[in-house]
């Protein structure tokens, strides 16, 4: 019997603003325990909520960019539970009236787009951090995480893979970042996942049991714990087994997805509108001016980059993905226009020095190691021939180190590529008198000297003679079948 | 002359003169609470020593203010609900029974800056949940008419300290009656406000659809000086109504002619004490010589308030004292795990009505339950409105009792909780809807006991209910008569 | 709502003190499972109405929801905050032993 996956996935995003949802607590990350806490955060008596325009802002934001009807009135509900992160004894979210519905996003499968439906998208606070590892015979609480605005992301269970989920969520999370709202950092907790996991017999529609996967801190985690889950399930269908309706955590250790403790009473969230709330009220207006201040979202951008500057895919993908990047790309090209060896510059030499200096951990990247300007100045100068791809690389270092621009290193370091005839005539028939057993023998036939000679060339020029210019003269000379005289160097003819 | 005996606009108008200091005013509070106190048990809290800082400092100001506040120099007793920094507060309950707040509620802060002085912290019924004080976890607050009898509730402290001169004017806060009910059993006036014209920042919360702050008073002047002083657009309160604060005291004319008063048939059915009725038709007749049109309508929905009142409200409340978890302030009990201790704390420190409540309106939002009771509650809250909507189209105030009996005796409703609630029947409506409504003395009992009558306006009119309620008193010397106390 | 009110039953009343958090002795059960009755029973009344195509009640005033700026307008003070607590410990609450 072949099964097929179902998955639904709720994402948490912490929004970017500068205070909390319902007060003027900042949201700053790695204060001292709390330290970010007022009454009204921190559940005292008698306080009441007053809710953040931006937060309302961020939501529609997000919910314009994944195409989903805004509501033009909406309501915020308690969500009553006990626990110590949570000081009100409930949680202010959103239930029957959520801010966003029935959106998409669509993602790239096998070059296929598909897509992936959103059921909703609402505005909820955040809870504060139980830490049970400092002490062994009680909790410490802090919380300067609650109240920090959250937004809940709802996808439909459309993804049929745990290929597909990572890729759901890195393009959910590329657009947050794009639209400026979130920073979607997994490890540090602004971007959480949770995953709805079940499957079915191939062909029908019913849904099967559901699990509900807990603890997925990273990609990876998800996709592992998303292939786990199935394959144990599979298993146990198989077997003949029955599955139930549960929520399991991921052990990252043990690689697998084990069965929360049972509770000993089910959770009855008691939902109702929030009194201390009025209705939210959303016009035409608002939704406008917010749509008109979008920024361009990384799917359109890679299309258009592909279009525009005839790049292949794979590249747009890679620069499209960050939106620092794809800004620093288009910025270089005011400089130079060659946006595929600009391309791979960045992709490839770039890249490497950011995650080597761990610069790549920024949401936003301002201070490169390389400025735009002067990574575009660098291919110009190699499109000129003015210096050699080679020895480029090694300009490429030096402009991370100092911040000088090419020109400047180059003359600095006298890396000035050799281009005219008669210099590198000079120094090849150099190379050709000192190894004239080599010249002898690529002349009986053996080819692969060719390289050896280049090579000779290259080291006695330090690099810096123009390879193509390089390449024909020798070629020429061994041709020809020159004979070099002993004393002066000079052709003999 | 017994200054603690002054109302409000007598005592600022002789402090402006400077016929006595606010330090000597504040000193003959304090005499005649020290007097009264043992028998009458208003006040959880006393800031006797603070009060007279403040009263110098108010001093100060009324040498050299131009323009000096209504409430320079005023001794006010305020409700043990109403969060003051520094001064504890219990909200009568034994879970806060020492919890010092860090911050002010608005009301306070507003009063404070206008120079009032807080001679202290009255009692009330638990968490307010109740209609005599006899809920409170310290004591029960007696009647200054009759101290075998209860001064209402929840606001019974501000009440009763109120009509024993043991303040000049006192704060109260009203859900289902709590200002009013107590205002009518101690013969003071009281007034709840529009839902929103007054800020509930700082208040401790019981039903925050209906929950409002308003004045006790010993006149009706008093209570639109003090209605002026604490209304008001507070952006701390998502529910805080921003609109201009008229001045209540100017429509203070004497002058109703013409107003049209409705009486709703329903309020005056059986179960309704005798001279009750009596009282209030009487003061009825009384306003008609006053120049006022008389007419009968119905509020065909009255019979379901309470219903709709222990539904909501309880629901509201129970999610509001969720926080009352001993985490992070107030009562822990040491349990052997998280679970134990939350369940431990709470059953420590909430009293038995508590608890109820707590139960009724966990239930009625359960799985299952919210449907049948909490949305078929609020649906038939939206018809209760439309009465009201529908009988204000013909006229500008209602006049109803405030409550079907005077004051009861100590003990006698507190064995059945269900008999206890039936007794806010009129006062529950103004709090489902919102809409103002005043209570104020119309006579009294056989026995002697205070009956009060209350005026309902519409929303955010209460310069029509004052000014009603204000030449009806004028007529009268009710105000005057003072407890034998 | 429900047609011929059931009795209120002590599982219910025991489910109900859970979710509430509320410790009840056996006493405080059979009290409250019979108060609570006598109290449902009473507000079954609203079952009387009919209230289709009533919408339920939202707020007293007919206003939008007001919203403020995003701004900080906080003075952090944890020590304020953590005058009242029942137990802390280098600024952080202190709460018994958590599970998960």
């Amino acid at each position: 019997m072949k099964y097929e996956t179902v998955v639904g996935l709720e994402v948490h995003a912490q929004l970017l603003t500068q205070s909390k949802i319902f007060c003027g607590c900042s949201t700053k990350f790695g204060q001292a325990p709390n330290h970010n806490t007022c009454p009204i955060c921190t559940g005292f008596p008698g306080v009441l909520p007053v809710l953040n325009k931006k937060v309302v802002e961020f939501a529609i934001r997000a919910g314009l960019a994944t195409h989903c009807e805004i509501a033009r009135w909406s309501r915020l509900a308690r969500k009553n539970y006990f626990y110590p992160d949570l000081p009100k004894g409930y949680q202010i979210s959103q239930y029957e009236l959520p801010i966003c519905t029935n959106g998409y996003i669509d993602i790239a499968v096998n070059m296929v787009v598909k897509r992936i439906r959103l059921t909703r998208i609402h505005m909820e606070e955040d809870a504060g951090k139980n830490i049970h590892d400092l002490r062994s015979d009680a909790s410490l609480v802090d919380l300067n995480r609650a109240g920090v605005p959250l937004l809940e992301i709802v996808s439909e269970p459309d993804i049929r893979s745990a290929e597909e989920a990572g890729n759901y969520l890195r393009t959910l999370r590329a657009m947050l970042q794009y639209l400026e709202i979130c920073d979607g950092n997994m490890e540090e907790g602004s971007f959480r996942c949770d995953a709805n996991v079940s499957v079915r017999p191939e062909g029908t529609t019913a849904l099967g049991t559901k699990v509900e996967l807990k603890n997925l801190n990273s990609f990876k985690a998800v996709e592992k714990g998303i292939e786990f889950e199935i394959r144990r399930q599979i298993e146990a269908l198989s077997d003949g087994g029955r599955l139930i309706q549960e929520t399991r955590l991921w052990d990252p250790d043990r690689e697998e997805t084990r069965s929360m403790r049972t509770k000993e009473f089910a959770h009855d969230y008691r939902y109702f509108p929030d009194p201390d709330l009025l209705p939210v009220a959303i016009d035409e207006e608002w939704i406008d001016e917010i749509r008109a201040s979008l920024p361009e979202l990384p799917g359109a951008r890679k299309v258009r980059l592909i279009s525009q500057y005839d790049i292949p895919s794979y590249h747009a993908e890679l620069l499209t993905n960050r939106k620092d990047v794809a800004d620093y790309f288009e910025s270089t090209l005011i400089t130079h226009r060659n946006p595929t060896a600009i391309a791979n510059w960045i992709t490839g030499d770039l890249f490497r020095l950011l995650k080597d200096r761990k610069l790549d951990e920024k949401l936003y990247i301002t201070d490169w190691p390389v400025q735009p300007d002067n990574l575009a100045a660098m291919v110009a100068l190699i499109d000129q021939g003015k210096i050699s791809g080679k020895l480029a690389k090694t300009v490429f270092e030096a402009m991370a180190d100092s911040g000088s621009s090419p020109q400047e290193i180059i003359a600095e370091k006298g890396l000035e590529q050799v281009s005219d005839p008669e210099s590198i005539e000079k120094a090849i028939d150099q190379v050709l008198i000192a190894h004239r057993k080599q010249v002898a023998d690529y002349q009986a036939g053996n080819q692969k000297i060719f390289g050896f000679l280049v090579g000779q060339i290259m080291k006695a020029t330090q690099g810096k003679v123009n390879p193509q210019k390089a390449n024909e003269i020798l070629k020429r000379k061994l041709t020809e079948g020159n004979k070099i005289s002993a004393t002066s160097g000079r052709k003999l003819d | 002359m017994n200054l603690a005996a002054l109302t409000l606009h007598e005592a600022g108008e002789k402090l402006r003169k400077r016929e006595f200091s606010a330090q000597d005013l504040t000193e003959a509070v304090f005499r005649r609470i020290s007097e009264t106190e043992e028998k009458l048990h208003s006040y959880i809290t006393l800031s006797r020593d603070a009060a007279l800082k403040e009263a110098k400092q108010a001093d100060e100001r009324l040498k050299s203010d131009t323009n000096p506040r209504s409430l320079l120099g005023i001794p006010i007793a305020v409700k043990d609900n109403f969060l003051t920094r520094g001064i504890r507060t219990t909200c009568a309950s034994k879970f806060l029974e020492n919890f010092i707040p860090p911050y002010d509620c608005t009301t306070v802060k507003k009063l404070r800056a206008s120079g009032a002085i807080i001679t202290g912290k009255t009692n009330l019924d638990e968490f307010a949940m109740g209609s005599s004080a006899e809920n409170s976890a310290f004591f029960a607050t007696r009647n200054p008419w009759d101290t075998d009898r209860v001064p209402g509730g929840s606001s019974g402290g501000s009440a009763a300290a109120l009509a024993a001169d043991q303040c000049i004017v006192a704060l109260g806060t009203d859900t289902g009656g709590s200002i009013r009910q107590p205002a009518a059993f101690c013969g003071v006036v009281g007034l709840k406000p529009t839902y929103g014209r007054v800020s509930r920042y700082g208040i401790i919360a019981f039903a925050s659809s209906m929950d409002q702050v308003g004045p006790m008073t010993k006149d009706v002047r008093d209570c639109a000086l003090m209605l002026e002083a604490i209304a008001g657009y507070d952006p701390a309160d998502s529910t805080s109504a921003n609109r201009p604060v008229p001045q209540y005291s100017a429509s203070l004319t004497g002058d109703v002619k013409d107003l049209r008063i409705g009486i709703p048939k329903e309020y005056f059915v059986s179960g309704i004490q005798p001279d009750v009725e009596q009282a209030v038709r009487t003061a009825i007749r009384q306003l008609e010589r006053n120049g006022v049109a008389i007419k009968e309508i119905s509020l065909p929905h009255t019979d379901y308030a309470v219903a709709v009142y222990y539904i909501v409200a309880t629901a509201e409340a129970s999610s509001n004292l969720a926080r009352y978890d001993g985490m992070r302030y107030g009562h822990r009990a040491y349990a052997k795990d998280l679970t134990e201790t939350y369940m431990l704390s709470r059953a420590e420190g909430f009293g038995p009505e508590v608890k109820r409540r707590i139960m009724l309106g966990t239930y009625a939002l359960s799985a299952g339950y919210y449907d049948a009771y909490y949305l078929k509650a609020q649906r038939v809250r939206t018809l209760i409105k439309k009465d009201f909507d529908e009988a204000f189209k013909s006229c500008d105030a209602i006049i109803v009792p405030t409550a079907p009996t005077t004051a009861f005796k100590i003990g006698e409703k507190t064995q059945d909780p269900l008999r206890m609630y039936l007794s806010d029947i009129y006062t529950i409506s103004a709090n489902l809807t919102g809409l103002p409504a005043i209570s104020l003395p119309c006579g009294f009992d056989s026995e002697g006991l205070p009956i009060g009558m209350q005026i309902i306006g519409k929303h955010f009119d209460e310069s029509t209910i004052l000014a009603i309620a204000y030449a009806y008193e004028q007529s009268t010397d009710w105000h005057k008569r003072k407890p034998n106390f | 709502m429900l047609q011929n009110l059931m009795k209120l039953t002590r599982e219910e009343v025991q489910r109900v003190a859970m979710l509430a958090r509320l410790r009840l002795t056996p006493e405080d059960e059979k009290r409250l499972t019979e108060q609570l009755d006598n109290i449902l029973q009473y507000v079954g009344k609203l079952n009387q109405l009919d209230t289709s195509g009533i919408e339920p009640f939202t707020h007293a005033l007919d206003i939008a929801n007001p919203m403020r700026e995003d701004a900080i307008t906080n003075e952090p003070n944890a020590d304020a905050l953590l005058a009242n607590a029942p137990d802390q410990e280098n600024h952080f609450f202190q709460v018994p032993k958590i599970i998960e």
